[in-house]
C-alpha cells in the first residue's frame, strides 16, 4: 500500500485509548503533526462498534458505526491508532452496511483507513531519531494488526529506527495474548493460561518493556504484569516513540 | 443416550477449567502443537506456492459445493455402476442402523475399522456394542484412545494429549502379557501384535472418506499405517462412510486437495498410503472385499449448505491444521470441547450440527484472533462464521438449528444502552467523561471486573479523554 502524501488527515483516537491511555492517543497525533501533516478529531467520534459486532449484536454495532461514518466526509485518510479498531473500520464496516443505504459510504471510509505505524512507515516514511538511553524492549504484535490489516513488519521497523533500543522479538510473536474483547471475562480462566504463556514469552527476552500497537492487548498483558508484579511495563508504540524522540 | 445428552447444554467452560489445571495435559498440546506448526511450516515455506495451492484447493471445494446436489447423484450413480452400494443417511441414527444392518445381514461379531471422525460423529463404536459387536479401533492413535475408553482429542492425532509413559502405562495394563516399554518401536510392536490378529478374523471393516469423486465414483481414503488398506481390502465387507460434503468433481480435483490435507495436517507432501477404491472385488481378482458399502451421512449439513455465508463451513477437508495454530485449542486441548470435532472448525460445526441451544457457548470460545483463517489450505472465513452464529444465536431465525436459544433479555438491553451512549456525541461525552473520572471507583468485586482482575489489575481510566486533551491542544474538529 502507498499513497500520496497527504497534507490532512482524520485521527479516530477508539474508545480504549479515549478512556485509558488518551497519552498514546495524544502522542499518535503529535507524530502525525511532527511529519507536517494537519491532524483533525472529529470530536463526535466515539466507538468502532466492534464490541457489540464480535458479541453478535450487529444492529448496535450498525448504529454506532453509522455515527463514526458521518465524521469522515472529507477524502482524507484516517488513522487509526489500533490495528484492531482499523481492521473493523477497514475490513468489517463494508460487511456490516453491506446491502444498507450506507455500503457505499462504508466502503468508501474504510478504503481511506490506515493502522497509525503502517502511515508513518508507508506513507511518511518518517525518520526517528533517538533520545533516549539504551533500553532493551520486546514487541507485542495484535492478530487483528498482522492479519486484518497486515500489518507485520512496519511497527518493528519504526522500533529498529531507534539507534539505543534493542528489539528482541518474542518466540511466539505471531500467539494471541488470550484478551479477545469479552472473550476475556466470558473465558476468564482460558485467558489467563494465554497471558500467562504470554507473559512468559515476553520475560525470557529480558525485555525491560513491552511495546503494542493496541491497547486490548496492553490492558491484558500489562494488567497480568501488575497483578504478578512483575517489573516489565508496558507501553503503546505511538506514545514509546513519542518519549524515545523528544528526549 | 445419545438422545439424553441431546438436550443438556454442554459447559464448555467447566470441562475447560479441568484441562486447564492438568499441567500434563498443558505441556503434552503445547509441545505436540509446537511440532506440528513448524512441520506444517516447512511444507508452505515458500509463500507464492501455498498462495496458489490454498486458490486451487479453495477454488475445487467451492466448485464442488456450487453444484453439490448434482454431484452427489452422480457419485451415488458412478459409485453403482461399479458396484459400490450407496444408502443415504438423513440422521446419525439412520446411519448407524443402516451399518447395524448389513454387519447382522453378514452375521459378523468383530469389526475393525480405519480412522474415521463421521463414524465419531455416529457415536458407531457405542452403537455397535449395544448390540453385541465388538469394533476395534486400527488406527494406533485411535486404538490407544480406545484401550483407554476415551475419545479422541484431536481429529488427525487422536492420541495426542497422550505421552509416551502415559501409553507405556495403558499397554502393560490393558494388553495381555504386554511387558512395560517407552521404546516407541516396541510399542507399536505390541498394538500391531493385537490388531493383526483381528484384521485376519474380521468379517467387515469399517472406514472414513478423505475424498469421493463423483466422475468416477471413487473413494479417497489417506493414512500412514497401512491399516485403512488392511480394513478397505482384508475383511469381505468394507463399510465407507462420510459426511456428504466430501465429494469433489473430478479425479483432477484429488491431487490438490489430498496435498493441502496432507501437508496442513502432518507436514507430510503425501501419506505412506493412499488408497482409491473404485469397486468390490472383481471377478477372477484374488483379493479385496467381496461387498463395498458407502455410507452418506446428511446430520443437518443440508442445513448448513441452505445459507450462502455457513456454506463455506462445509468445504472443510478436515485437516485439523486450525486446531494446531489455535491458542485456545492449544492451551485447553481436544476433550474440553466435549464434541467430535474440536478446535475453530468443530466452534463452526458443532453448533450448527447439533444446535446453538447446546453448543451456543462453542463459538465464543475465540478470542478471534484469525490464526485459523490465516492457515486454512480452503480459506475457510472461520471466524466470519464465528460472529455469525453468535448473532444467531441470540436473534431468532431459521437459519441456524435454535437460534436466538442463548438470548437474553439483560444483554440485549445492555448492547442497547452502549449503542446509545456510543451513536450519539452528546451522551458518549457525558458517559466517557463520567467513566474516565469515577470508572477507577468500581470495586474489583463486580461481576465482570471479578473475572478480569482473577490474574489482572483494574484497568486504569485515565481521569481525562483523548477528547478533552484534544480540545485543549487545539487540535482541530473538522
Amino acid at each position: 500500500m502507498s499513497q500520496e502524501r497527504p497534507s490532512t488527515v482524520y485521527y479516530f483516537g477508539t474508545c480504549l485509548i479515549d478512556l485509558f491511555y488518551p497519552e498514546a492517543g495524544m502522542a499518535g497525533i503529535e507524530l502525525l503533526q511532527g511529519q507536517g501533516v494537519r491532524v483533525v478529531f472529529p470530536q463526535g467520534q466515539s466507538c468502532c462498534g466492534q464490541p457489540a459486532y464480535n458479541s453478535g449484536y450487529r444492529d448496535e454495532a450498525r448504529k454506532v458505526a453509522r455515527a463514526q461514518l458521518a465524521l469522515f466526509t472529507e477524502d482524507w485518510p484516517v488513522v487509526v491508532p489500533s490495528g484492531s479498531c482499523a481492521g473493523m473500520m477497514k475490513k468489517h464496516w463494508p460487511e456490516l452496511f453491506h446491502g444498507t443505504p450506507d455500503q457505499a459510504r462504508a466502503e468508501a471510509v474504510a478504503g481511506r483507513v490506515w493502522e497509525l505505524t503502517q502511515f508513518l512507515v508507508n506513507v511518511l516514511d518518517i525518520r526517528l531519531e533517538d533520545k533516549g538511553e539504551p533500553l532493551r524492549i520486546t514487541w507485542h504484535a495484535s492478530c487483528h494488526a498482522q492479519r486484518e490489516m497486515g500489518v507485520v513488519d512496519e511497527p518493528k521497523a519504526l522500533l529498529r529506527q531507534l539507534r539505543n533500543v534493542e528489539l528482541v522479538e518474542l518466540a511466539r510473536e505471531k500467539e494471541c495474548c488470550g484478551f479477545g474483547g469479552t472473550f476475556a471475562v466470558r473465558h476468564p480462566e482460558i485467558s489467563a493460561a494465554m497471558v500467562g504463556d504470554k507473559i512468559a514469552d515476553i520475560e525470557n527476552t529480558g525485555a525491560k518493556a513491552v511495546v503494542s500497537g493496541d491497547c486490548g492487548c496492553l490492558l491484558n498483558i500489562t494488567g497480568a504484569l501488575e497483578a504478578g508484579k512483575r517489573p516489565v511495563r508496558g507501553q503503546h508504540i505511538a506514545q514509546f516513540l513519542k518519549e524515545r524522540t523528544h528526549g | 443416550m445419545v438422545d439424553a445428552a441431546a438436550h443438556t447444554t454442554i459447559d464448555f467452560a467447566k470441562a475447560s477449567r479441568t484441562a486447564l489445571a492438568d499441567q500434563q495435559l498443558r505441556g503434552n498440546f503445547r509441545r505436540a502443537m509446537d511440532g506440528l506448526m513448524s512441520k506444517r511450516a516447512v511444507q508452505f515455506a515458500d509463500s507464492r506456492e501455498w498462495h496458489a495451492m490454498r486458490a486451487l484447493g479453495a477454488s475445487v471445494r467451492l466448485r464442488a459445493l456450487s453444484k453439490l446436489p448434482e454431484l452427489l447423484e452422480k457419485l451415488e450413480e458412478n459409485c453403482t455402476r461399479n458396484g459400490i452400494r450407496v444408502h443415504w443417511a438423513s440422521t446419525t441414527a439412520e446411519a448407524n442402523a443402516i451399518v447395524l444392518s448389513i454387519m447382522q445381514r453378514v452375521d459378523t461379531r468383530l469389526v475393525v475399522k480405519g480412522k474415521s471422525m463421521v463414524s465419531e460423529e455416529m457415536h458407531l463404536n457405542a452403537f455397535l456394542e449395544e448390540h453385541g459387536i465388538e469394533i476395534l479401533e486400527s488406527d494406533l492413535g485411535e486404538y490407544i484412545v480406545q484401550l483407554d475408553e476415551a475419545t479422541p482429542s484431536h481429529i488427525i492425532m487422536p492420541a495426542i494429549h497422550m505421552n509416551t509413559k502415559q501409553i507405556a502405562h495403558l499397554f502393560r495394563q490393558k494388553i495381555k502379557d504386554a511387558e512395560y516399554t517407552e521404546d516407541v518401536a516396541r510399542l507399536t510392536d505390541l498394538a500391531r501384535r493385537v490388531l493383526r490378529a483381528k484384521f485376519a478374523a474380521a468379517e467387515v471393516g469399517v472406514s472414513g472418506v478423505n475424498a469421493a469423486v463423483a466422475e468416477t465414483g471413487t473413494l479417497c481414503l489417506v493414512e500412514n499405517e497401512g491399516n485403512g488398506r488392511m480394513c478397505t481390502t482384508v475383511p469381505p465387507v468394507h463399510i465407507a462412510v462420510m459426511g456428504l460434503e466430501k465429494v469433489v468433481e473430478r479425479l483432477e480435483d484429488v491431487p490438490p486437495v489430498i496435498s493441502l490435507l496432507t501437508r496442513s495436517a502432518t507436514g507430510q507432501p503425501i501419506t505412506t498410503y493412499v488408497n482409491m477404491i473404485t469397486s468390490p472385488r472383481k471377478d477372477g481378482e484374488r483379493d479385496g472385499p467381496r461387498e463395498v458399502h458407502l455410507v452418506i451421512l446428511d446430520n443437518g449439513r443440508s442445513n448448513v449448505y441452505a445459507d450462502a455465508e455457513l456454506r463455506d463451513t462445509l468445504r472443510c477437508i478436515r485437516c485439523g491444521a486450525c486446531m494446531n495454530h489455535c491458542p485456545v485449542y492449544t492451551k485447553v486441548g481436544g476433550h474440553a470441547y466435549e464434541a467430535p470435532y474440536p478446535g475453530p472448525i468443530g466452534k463452526i460445526l458443532v453448533p450448527q450440527i447439533e444446535g446453538l441451544d447446546r453448543r451456543g457457548e462453542m463459538p465464543h470460545a475465540c478470542t478471534m484472533c484469525n490464526a485459523c483463517v490465516e492457515i486454512c489450505p480452503v480459506k475457510i472465513p472461520i471466524v466470519g462464521i464465528m460472529g455469525r452464529l453468535r448473532a444467531e444465536a441470540v436473534h431468532p431465525s431459521s437459519a441456524v438449528k435454535d437460534a436466538g436459544a442463548r438470548a437474553s433479555r439483560t444483554e440485549a438491553l445492555v448492547w442497547k444502552g452502549w449503542a446509545a451512549a456510543n451513536a450519539s456525541p452528546l451522551a458518549y461525552r457525558i458517559a466517557s467523561g463520567l467513566a474516565a473520572r469515577l470508572g477507577n471507583m468500581a470495586p474489583s468485586s463486580l461481576p465482570l471486573l471479578k473475572d478480569w482482575t482473577n490474574v489482572r489489575t483494574k484497568p486504569r481510566f485515565a481521569g481525562r479523554t483523548l477528547h478533552e486533551m484534544a480540545r485543549e491542544k487545539g487540535i482541530a474538529d473538522v
